[in-house]
């Protein structure tokens, strides 16, 4: 059996956010197609590690993060102009994205739910209907990682049924999702739990 | 176009407080001129990047691979063709408002269009340093008037010797060198200040 090379791989990490030190000797790996969930409580710090695993968070972490050179993060703000609309938005959007073709951006809007809205400036959008626009980038991407805070909240039943089946879509194609969450999901045992609690500041 | 009102009102004020007797105007104007750019440069300046932080785009562009001080360099200089470009444009009929020599007014636009960029160099530093920070206004102020503080001197000794007749190309020359020096600094400066801002 031949090794895969994991995507994402974490070695000692620790994380500190002010003077609280959040976790310590972390490692792990995320090999494509696994399907990773970050559990803990609140203030457990599964913001703070998803954004030290994109890079964005660097002062207080300490230990060897390994990310791949393309991946996609969604964050609790939508990362999305107001002025645009949600079409233009994920056309020009600076991730990696599969296409910019008309046909594609109107497949994804219609998969979260937002057909009749692709010509609505953003800023006219319902918080958790700019969240699903954010969204929207999940069925038009193709990066072997993807980091996701929370991307279920805001979201109706119907449509966390697509977007679990989106994540599992997107493992069996060799993609590795790491996401947090505080609803039950059906994801079943393909899904790898990660508790911040094992690896509290000691 | 706010740095164009705010220009075109203080430039209306002015004789109305100072008084309208042209020689003292005359006088008086390179000052006014520049310090009013200066002003409309740090208030620009605050609202650089807030937008991009505050709906996510700013981390967007941060994972997203490509080099941010590049990104950064291109919303400073779309920034500075429309406020301080314009301003350069616009400057011959504010000078005449106010009375300067137009002798001095091509040492005027030339000092404001690299003083300007300067300006829009700097306080896009400043920027992407404050950018998370709550009343960041003030403290952009204070990072930004010590390094600003140069460039309205070059900039209103330019203005002010042309109008002599003395010949302003030194003062120029140190501005250009201040321009250059941002143009290479500032990208580096910006991407490390943004991703500063961008940690919590």
């Amino acid at each position: 059996m031949s090794a895969t090379q994991p995507v994402l791989w974490v070695s000692n990490l620790s994380l500190s956010r002010g003077y609280r030190a959040l976790l310590s000797g972390l490692s792990f790996e995320v090999c494509p197609g696994e399907l990773w969930q970050l559990v803990g409580p609140n203030g457990s710090g599964k913001t703070t590690l998803l954004r030290a695993l994109a890079g964005l968070a660097r002062i207080g972490v300490s230990g060897q993060i390994k990310r791949p050179p393309r991946f996609l993060y969604q964050g609790h703000a939508p990362g999305l102009k107001g002025l645009l609309t949600p079409k233009e938005n994920l056309s020009a959007h600076p991730g990696g994205h599969l296409s910019s073709d008309e046909g594609a951006i109107s497949d994804a809007l219609s998969a979260v739910g937002l057909a009749g809205f692709g010509q609505v400036p953003v800023a006219r959008l319902s918080a958790g209907q700019q969240r699903r626009v954010g969204l929207a980038r999940l069925w038009l991407n193709e990066s072997p990682l993807w980091l996701l805070d929370e991307p279920f909240t805001a979201i109706d039943a119907e449509g966390t049924r697509l977007l679990e089946a989106q994540l599992q879509a997107h493992c069996r194609s060799g993609g590795a999702v790491v996401f947090t969450s505080h609803k039950e999901n059906q994801l079943g045992e393909e899904l790898a739990v990660l508790d911040l609690c094992d690896y509290g500041p000691r | 176009m706010n740095s164009l009102l705010f220009f075109l009102m203080v430039v209306t004020l002015f004789p109305l407080g100072l008084g309208p007797d042209p020689v003292v105007l005359g006088e008086l104007a390179p000052g006014i001129l520049w310090v009013v750019a200066l002003l409309s440069a740090l208030t620009v300046s605050g609202r650089l990047f807030s937008a991009d932080f505050e709906d996510g785009s700013l981390e967007q562009l941060a994972v997203s691979g490509h080099p941010l001080g590049l990104c950064a360099m291109a919303e400073v200089l779309a920034h500075w063709c429309l406020s301080g470009l314009t301003l350069v444009l616009v400057s011959p009929v504010f000078a005449l408002m106010l009375n300067m020599p137009t002798s001095a007014i091509p040492a005027l636009m030339l000092s404001l269009a690299i003083g300007t960029l300067c300006l829009s160099l700097f306080g896009g530093i400043g920027a992407a340093l404050t950018v998370g920070v709550r009343r960041g206004a003030l403290l952009l102020s204070l990072l930004l008037i010590p390094l600003t503080v140069p460039v309205l001197i070059f900039g209103t000794s330019a203005v002010s010797e042309a109008a002599l007749g003395y010949d302003s190309t030194r003062w120029l020359a140190l501005m250009a060198a201040l321009a250059i020096m941002g143009l290479i600094l500032a990208p580096l400066a910006m991407a490390a200040g943004l991703r500063i801002s961008l940690e919590n």
